[in-house]
């Protein structure tokens, strides 16, 4: 686990901030994508955002990876300023999307390679990659070209991508989509652990089961935050006897 | 720019370019392929253009006639009709692309010193073919003219009042190849670089890859130059296959400064990354971008001077060309490789092609880093 670049601020709670978004606005031409969401994330939570398609669940992780300015208000990721630090940001943070950006046509281990260049590893880069191989289990396939590998492995191998330069958070977008049952437990797993060891982890998903894997999650609907605390808090908030999955369905019929 | 970045994504681009095999083996033959068909096969010259005699006076004079048109090359003798309408036939039906008719009266006429008229049929269809073939005709009946001339008036000699010398200049031979081969480095390295380069910003883009690169450090400047610093080290081998074959086989010398060939070639290359790269901005998948591509292609065919002659063009077509970086580029590497100019003479399309190379390289940059937000 590496520093972050500047001391993250302590919260009321005494656990770590490493994410704070406050009234966070984006808005398009013609749509207003998210409005006035404020949240805060703690170091080493695995913290969920759900919301149906159109909620501003991308245009928010967009926004909190530097790749978009917000139109007002402000976020902070590992301490760094979205807005005003973008490339600080960058390089504090690892990403994977549901659509594996690998390469097909290089290597498991061209590809770790690779993305150690970017994040400019240099002499570390040995080391990583040996930790990639161990900690993502991908000791059979280090030589094998990305193209024929299952879901699964496909799916380790870009984790380990994203943590080859040890980023004290990570996003994840829609990790498990057109992943085997086996395979998402596996992953957890390994998601888990990096969340024990520090590592604060934001995902999004469409899988109301995974919700149990999330330590706090945030309800986006139409760009508002509707909901945001531990699963329990947030189905006491909807009202009794809802489960996520009644809740994610409400909102969906109400977006529609 | 990062140097160890940097590193890392030409070290990519160039593992997926050596395993691509077809890509490679297109990028490297494809050259060589245009090189020899476009050398062997273009001849913009018409030889040996099919015809028949229509012989109605069937004397020594018509005969000899005949014989002239044979001589000339343009003509080859395939054989005789004996109708008009069996002259036409021959025609329809492509045996013949030319009929000489020669009427009952010729050789009367010749003997008593009376002008008469002989008619040439010529298939038009193709204009190009058609035209040496007029022309020729024309020459054949001048030359005859003067010969039938000079032996009536004992003392005038075969010496005509004007006789004009042409000097052709630069290729005495009016070798095609020597014209045709300068034009197929533009036209390979316009063609190639633009669509290997917008498929392949492409294709990042269709497997997400773009996406995960815009996360990571790496700066756009440095995912464009990363995806097109090794096509603009293929262009340059590609330029050296030709001029190497080129000269090789069909004698295409170097009368300029090699170095300045180089030079121009790279601004030009320069251009085209910029194209290919506005294209990519263009398309959202690669067969979108491949029929873009062939929107720009066309025009550099048929408008660039690379085969049909800009002279010929109406004023408007013309002026459409000047907007197109290869009609500049082929001025000067023909310049350069036939004339044995160098800039001091080229610089106006020097020029024009930096302006080109500018201009497309910063709209596309500028666009190109918009659409990543």
């Amino acid at each position: 686990m590496s520093e972050p670049g500047a001391p993250a601020p302590r919260d009321p709670s005494g656990s770590t901030t490493v994410v704070e978004v406050r009234a966070l606005s984006k808005h398009f031409a013609k749509v207003q994508a998210v409005n006035d969401v404020t949240f805060d994330i703690h170091r080493g939570e695995i913290f969920g955002i759900l919301g149906p398609n159109g909620s501003g669940k991308t245009t928010t992780i967009r926004v909190l990876c530097g790749l978009m300015t917000p139109t007002s208000g402000t976020a902070k990721v590992a301490g760094f300023d979205v807005a005003t630090q973008s490339e600080e940001v960058k390089s504090h943070i690892g990403y994977m999307s549901q659509a594996f950006g690998l390469y097909r046509d290089l290597t498991t281990e061209e590809n770790l390679r690779f993305y150690g260049g970017l994040y400019g590893l240099e002499s570390r880069l040995d080391e990583r990659v040996a930790w990639a191989r161990e900690r993502m289990m991908l000791g059979e396939i280090m030589d094998r070209m990305v193209l024929p590998l299952s879901g699964g492995q496909k799916q380790r191998l870009a984790l380990g991508c994203a943590m080859l330069h040890q980023p004290p958070v990570l996003f994840l977008d829609e990790p498990t989509a057109g992943v085997d049952p086996g395979a998402r437990r596996l992953f957890w797993k390994i998601i888990r652990t990096l969340a024990a060891e520090g590592t604060t982890i934001i995902v999004t998903t469409h899988y109301m089961d995974e919700a149990e894997h999330f330590d706090r999650l945030a309800f986006l609907s139409k760009g508002h935050l509707t909901a945001v605390g531990t699963p329990e808090e947030v189905r006491s908030s909807f009202g009794k006897g809802l489960s996520l999955e009644d809740i994610f369905v409400q909102l969906q019929e109400q977006s529609t | 720019m990062n140097r160890e970045r940097l590193r890392s994504i030409f070290w990519k681009e160039f593992i997926q370019m050596r395993r691509d095999r077809t890509t490679l083996g297109l990028m490297l033959g494809v050259p060589v392929m245009q090189l020899l068909l476009f050398g062997f096969a273009i001849r913009q010259e018409v030889r040996n253009l099919p015809t028949m005699v229509f012989d109605l006076s069937r004397s020594q004079e018509s005969r000899q006639l005949a014989q002239q048109f044979e001589a000339t090359d343009n003509f080859h003798l395939v054989g005789n009709v004996d109708s008009y309408n069996g002259a036409i036939e021959a025609v329809d039906a492509g045996r013949a692309r030319a009929v000489l008719v020669i009427p009952a009266t010729y050789a009367r006429d010749l003997k008593r010193g009376r002008p008469t008229e002989v008619q040439v049929l010529v298939d038009a269809t193709d204009p190009t073919g058609a035209n040496t073939a007029i022309g020729a005709a024309l020459l054949v009946g001048q030359r005859a003219s003067i010969q039938i001339l000079s032996a009536r008036t004992p003392g005038l000699g075969a010496a005509t009042p004007v006789d004009m010398r042409v000097r052709p200049l630069y290729n005495p031979a009016l070798n095609s190849a020597l014209f045709i081969v300068p034009g197929i480095i533009g036209m390979i390295l316009s063609n190639i670089l633009i669509v290997t380069t917008a498929m392949a910003v492409v294709r990042e883009r269709e497997h997400g890859t773009l996406e995960q690169l815009i996360v990571t450090p790496l700066t756009r400047s440095e995912i464009m130059l990363g995806k097109i610093a090794p096509y603009a080290l293929v262009g340059l081998v590609q330029i050296s296959a030709v001029l190497v074959i080129g000269n090789l086989l069909f004698h295409v010398p170097v009368r300029g400064n090699l170095l300045i060939a180089y030079l121009v070639s790279f601004i030009f290359i320069i251009a085209n990354l910029g194209l290919g790269l506005f294209i990519s901005t263009l398309a959202t998948n690669q067969s979108q971008a491949m029929q873009v591509s062939f929107f720009f292609l066309l025009p550099n065919v048929l408008l660039s001077g690379f085969m049909f002659p800009r002279e010929a063009m109406p004023v408007g077509a013309r002026m459409l060309g000047y907007g197109i970086p290869l009609t500049w580029f082929l001025q000067v590497i023909r310049g350069v490789l036939l004339k044995g100019v160098g800039l001091v003479e080229l610089w106006p399309q020097t020029l024009a092609l930096v302006g080109f190379a500018l201009l497309f390289f910063t709209f596309s940059t500028l666009r190109f880093h918009k659409q990543l937000e």
